[in-house]
């Protein structure tokens, strides 16, 4: 520790509108350190990362690199000292290709200052070869690549700077394990040459295996540096208060003789390859497995958003149709995606418009909106859901995530939709959220809902599932109930094959 | 390692990347098809070197608008003034080309420059003063018209033989070199540090600005260069009609547009090529010397190319979710 700091934060300051996202923290990381930032969604560790990285500039406060006092004008002056950040809202252009997004300002020229896409993509090839990527085409486009491929041109681009400090603010919750361990290979080596991490991340575990040292955040400010510090002491401090139990207790698994609410026969369509289920009444069906292998299109498919191939859907025995997501509503089937910022909030209209959304035909009468009516539901809802909002008139694009995610749950609860289809919905939720959502699940469960939960976390479908489907390949490669079921029981059924071959 | 993303042939990742190009084209050919079939069933003969040099002549004004509006577009933005830029160009040429060569070079880069300086101020507005693209151009194209009005109040001026002999020579298809010279500008802009960020902003703009691109910039360069293609359009205008007219460049402002959008440059910017809307630019000829041929009431010629342009539209959407899909 006798090191000096290559990066420092004093007292620095930053409110958007109305919210103070920064206000006075302090932080300061070490050369060779791997320094994890972890807090509530809403706590202030993007707001610091941009600020460090020259994005935004803070409203008062001081940013030091190697000791010097440095104003960033913008990212351009944090790169000209070595300082690199993958932000968490990718900063990739989506109808680009992977070489022009990786060289972008540093493309290779010709004596007349022109580039050649021949030998943009020979470089890009290069490039990704000496970060051990292979399998992502240089040529291909950016919206062409899935979320965690995109993740990873983000990185590599960054990395790719040979970086004296690099940022990343949440660069896991689009990987798989297999794009983590190659992440953290890299912050390893990196972190060997004297380079400073900062990142953040909402996974624990991740934090202990790779953190040299942890700042906790809450509430814009800083409250403690640790060397090691335990997942209670960290919940604790993160959320100012002891979390009891993490995991709300499951109710009753229904009787084998509940109401069949979902059926599902031989589906298939995309990457589904034909799958059988049934989904009961009071039923939490989880369903887990690697991304990739068909989850994505079956719960698109039973929202009518993609039209199955093959198979059939029976709601109550009797087979449906759904040929949209306004047919799927009306048959009582509402999803909660994981992406709620493209797929599901109306993110420039306020937290009441979007939490009335898919119930304006009842608040209306002739076509027109009762507006009292939408009010008070609104009001009850945000009350219910703890939506932390200073009102309910403010545009749900300036809520966190996790209240974004839980207005979004807040839409459902109001339609009174029998089935709901929760699609990762906790993906980079923070702890306490995470929480208020699994209690609601429970709730809702107990109240008679049928539940079909997708989640990449295989903790979370142990202890929140009665049953646990395992997609492989379009199929279901496993049933595991319950009973004692352990997350590294779902990730061997999902990993099966692979492991085999 | 990281998920997949199958590699493809280079053609395939040509084909896909340039589906809006593929489709102009495969217009083009079927619009000249056409066009071949019916002025032979209607003239007794195929089109041959005249009908070639007075199209490629007759569509050069909208070449360069299509090439105008697409600096624009790319950056997700809209230039209506584009046919206002052409008047006052064609006004400025009315009065001002002389009869000597240098009086004629002199007048020419004045009117180039005043174009440029015309998209620098919508630039202005745009960038610095964060105004709706649509907004500024639809004022500016007014006072634009306005000022052509002014300038050349009635049809008339003169152009010397010899500049409209050089730029668009009725019996050498000499203007089919500035196509190609447009389509190598186009290529090596592209491949330029101003290019690609000028796609890079109608790509994302603040993605683009976290980049290091400056977006002000970047928008600057693109409405300049709008205005000076516009004028140039406005100076072919005036060189094939022989005599200024400072009302005949109001319909670049749509046609331009319709040029883009046939030659497959998205419209929320970021995506497509110029050589695309010139294209498209001829396509839109074609349509007119069909309907010509065919003897269509001129009354009900805005009918049929507006019901072209839908099936185009129609067929290029439909296509790109084809190949979407088959990924």
């Amino acid at each position: 520790m006798s090191a000096a700091p290559s990066l420092e934060a004093i007292t620095a300051s930053k409110a958007y509108g109305g919210v103070q996202a920064l206000d006075n923290a302090s932080f300061s990381a070490l050369p060779g350190e791997v320094h994890a930032l972890v807090g509530e969604n809403g706590a202030g560790k993007s707001t610091l990362i941009k600020v460090l990285g020259g994005r935004v500039r803070p409203d008062s406060g001081t940013i030091r690199i190697d000791g010097a006092k440095v104003v960033h004008g913008g990212p351009n002056d944090a790169h000209l000292l070595g300082c690199w950040t993958v932000f968490q809202e990718l900063t990739l252009l989506p109808w680009m290709s992977v070489a022009e997004n990786l060289l972008l300002r540093r493309e290779p020229r010709n004596a007349l200052g022109l580039t050649s896409p021949r030998r943009l993509v020979a470089a890009a090839g290069r490039v990704l070869e000496k970060f051990g990527i292979t399998e992502i085409d240089p040529r291909a486009l950016i919206e062409d690549l899935p979320l965690a491929a995109r993740q990873v041109i983000e990185i590599v681009r960054a990395l790719s700077h040979e970086p004296r400090i690099l940022l990343l603010d949440e660069p896991t919750s689009a990987l798989m394990e297999r794009e983590t361990a190659w992440l953290f290979a890299q912050i390893r080596r990196l972190r060997a040459t004297g380079t400073t991490i900062v990142f953040t991340s909402h996974r624990w575990h991740e934090v202990e295996t790779i953190a040299d040292r942890i700042t906790v955040f809450r509430g814009g400010r800083d409250v403690g540096s640790f060397t090691t510090l335990a997942e209670e002491e960290a919940v604790t401090l993160m959320t100012g208060q002891r979390v009891e139990t993490f995991y709300p207790p499951l109710p009753a698994a229904p009787s084998a003789r509940a109401d069949a609410m979902l059926s599902v026969a031989d589906l298939a369509g995309g990457r589904l390859a034909g799958v059988s289920f049934t989904l009961h009444q009071g039923e939490i069906l989880g369903v887990g497995g690697l991304a990739g292998h068909g989850h994505r299109e079956l719960f698109l498919m039973l929202f009518g958003a993609e039209r199955p191939h093959a198979g059939r859907i029976l709601l109550r025995g009797r087979e449906v149709r759904l040929r949209s997501p306004r047919g799927a509503i009306r048959n009582g089937i509402a999803l909660v995606p994981e992406d709620r910022k493209t797929e599901g909030l109306l993110l420039p209209l306020s937290v009441r418009d979007n939490l009335t959304l898919a119930v304006l035909d009842r608040l209306s009468r002739f076509g027109v909106i009762g507006r009292a009516a939408e009010r008070a539901q609104a009001a009850r809802l945000m009350a219910r859901l703890a939506v932390r909002a200073p009102n309910a008139a403010i545009p749900v694009g300036t809520l966190s995530g996790g209240n974004q995610q839980k207005v979004l749950l807040g839409r459902w609860l109001l339609a009174d939709c029998p089935i709901l289809l929760f699609y990762d919905v906790t993906r980079g939720v923070d702890v306490a959220t995470k929480h208020e959502i699994y209690e609601l699940m429970m709730e809702l469960a107990r109240s008679g809902s049928a539940i079909l939960f997708y989640s990449s976390d295989a903790l979370e479908l142990a202890h929140l599932a009665h049953r646990v489907l395992v997609l492989r390949e379009g199929r279901i490669a496993a049933e595991l109930p319950a009973l004692d079921l352990t997350a590294e029981q779902i990730v061997a059924a999902a990993m099966r094959e692979r492991l085999a071959a | 390692m990281p998920p997949r993303a199958a590699r493809r042939s280079l053609l395939a990742h040509a084909i896909a990347r340039n589906i809006g190009l593929v489709l102009v084209i495969f217009l083009l050919v079927f619009s000249i098809f056409l066009y071949g079939l019916i002025y032979g069933l209607t003239e007794g003969r195929l089109p041959g070197g005249f009908e070639l040099t007075s199209t490629v002549n007759n569509t050069m004004p909208l070449v360069l608008a299509a090439m105008a509006q697409t600096l624009v577009v790319l950056t997700r933005g809209l230039d209506l003034s584009v046919g206002g830029v052409v008047d006052l160009a064609n006004a400025l040429g009315a009065i001002s080309l002389g009869a000597t060569p240098a009086r004629m070079a002199l007048a020419s880069a004045f009117i180039l420059l005043a174009g440029a300086g015309l998209g620098l101020v919508n630039g202005i507005l745009v960038a610095y003063g964060r105004l709706q693209p649509i907004l500024v151009t639809l004022a500016t194209l007014s006072i634009y018209q306005g000022l052509a009005i002014r300038i050349l109040p009635q049809p008339g001026g003169a152009v010397p033989e010899g500049y409209t002999a050089l730029l668009t020579n009725p019996s050498v298809p000499a203007a089919l070199l500035y196509v190609v010279l447009l389509g190598l500008f186009w290529t090596a802009f592209r491949r330029s540090q101003a290019g690609i960020a000028i796609i890079a902003i109608g790509n994302d703009e603040g993605a683009a600005a976290a980049n290091g691109i400056n977006p002000l910039r970047a928008k600057l360069l693109a409405y300049t260069l709008s205005g000076f293609f516009a004028a140039a359009a406005g100076l072919f205008l005036v060189a094939t009609a022989t005599a200024g007219d400072a009302t005949t460049g109001n319909g670049y402002t749509l046609t331009s547009i319709v040029a883009v959008v046939l030659g497959g440059v998205s419209l929320f910017g970021g995506r497509g090529s110029a050589i695309g809307a010139m294209l498209g630019a001829f396509v839109t000829t074609m349509i007119v010397n069909i309907l010509f041929f065919a003897h269509i009431d001129p009354l009900y010629q805005s009918f049929y190319e507006g019901a072209f342009l839908v099936i185009a539209v129609v067929l290029a959407e439909g296509l790109g979710r084809f190949v979407r899909k088959r990924r």
